[in-house]
């Protein structure tokens, strides 16, 4: 229990910045991700059911590569945005609110360098 | 976590069926919400009946006769009934509305009326809007100005007079705020609905001369981004504003003021 007055109550910690860059950032990526999920899923679709010679083959063509490079890129640092605003919504508990983006923010990460380390490897087997 | 379920001690109960009046042939039921914080019980569910052939046609007319007639102990806010002052704001037929302007033929079957949701009931029918009215109070709802004052007064087109129009209507009765998932999960420190229409309406008074610095209090992932447009404040506004696009043109300044 504290005196504190509704208005500082309310003030709280004051204003952190950062909601616009955050809200442009999540609106970018999301534009961006329709002209990129469908020039990854063409390719993507057409080696369903080939053969490991052909999938190889198909993702080691520079524009299938760098496609389906920068689609893994926006699709981690959306879902990061995404999932981060939803932690934020319902996770209150301070201590397991900051592990759970700290978690949040380093699996997208790291699911995003293993996508390009993945892609590159087939890329650049050739 | 956020609660899905209500605490022990607010957990809803049956509670008294009150006698029909005598003589009454056009009766209709109403269950209404009932706490007293004076009793060591839980909230419970009281059901009257109204004689709807001497009763007026809102929903505010039966709570009164309610009051006067069968249960003087039943409590609510109320003052202008005519829907100006936003007192008598609850939720009615699971919509938060003005009982004042809501009328009872808008409603099928029995009424059922809870006080405004996820707020913490002080008696009955009256939430506690201590929080509320400090946010609104936390957007700085005056005009602020640099410039020595003129004068007469400041001038304002009829142009930008237009711009108010939709938002100065807004009479603070909390059913959109307390309508908003979001609202509910994080109102200690998401501003809610109402106050940022009030936010909004005093970023584009062309006379107001903060705009800016109002535009920085609310560059915040909850003051303002919590807002996921649920649109749930525009379907309630018993005032049928638009909390929901005052918020989103707030957003849209906020880019437009960064690129």
């Amino acid at each position: 229990m504290s005196y504190l007055t509704d208005r500082k109550r309310v003030s709280g910690l004051g204003v952190a910045r950062g909601g616009n860059a955050h809200f442009i950032s999540q609106r970018l990526t999301a534009i961006a991700l329709i002209p990129l999920s469908l020039m990854f899923l063409f390719p993507f679709i057409g080696t369903l059911g080939a053969d490991h010679a052909t999938m190889l083959k198909t993702y080691q063509h520079p524009y299938n590569a760098i496609v389906a490079v920068m689609f893994f890129i926006v699709l981690c640092k959306h879902l990061h945005l995404g999932l981060q605003v939803v932690i934020e919504d319902y996770v209150h508990a301070p201590r397991l609110l900051m592990g759970s983006l700290i978690l949040n923010r380093l699996f997208w990460g790291a699911t995003a360098v293993t996508a390009v380390f993945s892609i590159a490897k087939i890329a650049f087997s050739a | 976590m956020v609660e899905f379920t209500l605490p022990k001690n607010s957990r809803i109960v049956t509670g008294k069926t009150w006698p029909k009046p005598a003589g009454a042939t056009n009766l209709r039921k109403f269950s209404i919400y009932r706490f007293n914080p004076d009793e060591e019980k839980n909230p419970r569910v009281d059901t009257y009946f109204v004689d709807m052939d001497t009763c007026g046609p809102m929903v505010l007319d039966a709570l009164i006769k309610i009051k006067n007639e069968i249960d003087p102990t039943l409590t609510f806010r109320r003052s202008c009934r005519e829907g100006i002052c936003g007192s008598c704001a609850m939720n009615i037929d699971g919509i938060n509305t003005l009982a004042c302007i809501y009328g009872m033929d808008e409603i099928k079957g029995d009424v059922k009326i809870y006080p405004l949701p996820h707020m913490p009931v002080v008696k009955d029918l009256i939430p506690d809007l201590t929080n509320f009215y400090a946010q609104h109070a936390a957007i700085m709802p005056w005009l602020e100005t640099y410039t020595n004052p003129p004068e007469k007064e400041w001038r304002q087109s009829i142009e930008d007079r237009k711009k108010l129009d939709g938002l100065y209507e807004c009479v603070m009765c909390a059913s959109c705020s307390t309508s908003c998932p979001s609202y509910w999960w994080n109102s200690d420190r998401y501003l809610g609905p109402a106050a940022l229409l009030h936010a909004y309406r005093w970023i584009i008074d062309s006379r107001d001369e903060a705009t800016g610095e109002r535009l920085d209090e609310l560059d915040d992932p909850f003051k303002l981004y919590r807002c996921h447009t649920i649109m749930n404040c525009t379907n309630t506004c018993p005032k049928g504003l638009n909390p929901a696009k005052a918020i989103a043109e707030i957003k849209k300044l906020m880019v437009e003021r960064t690129v």
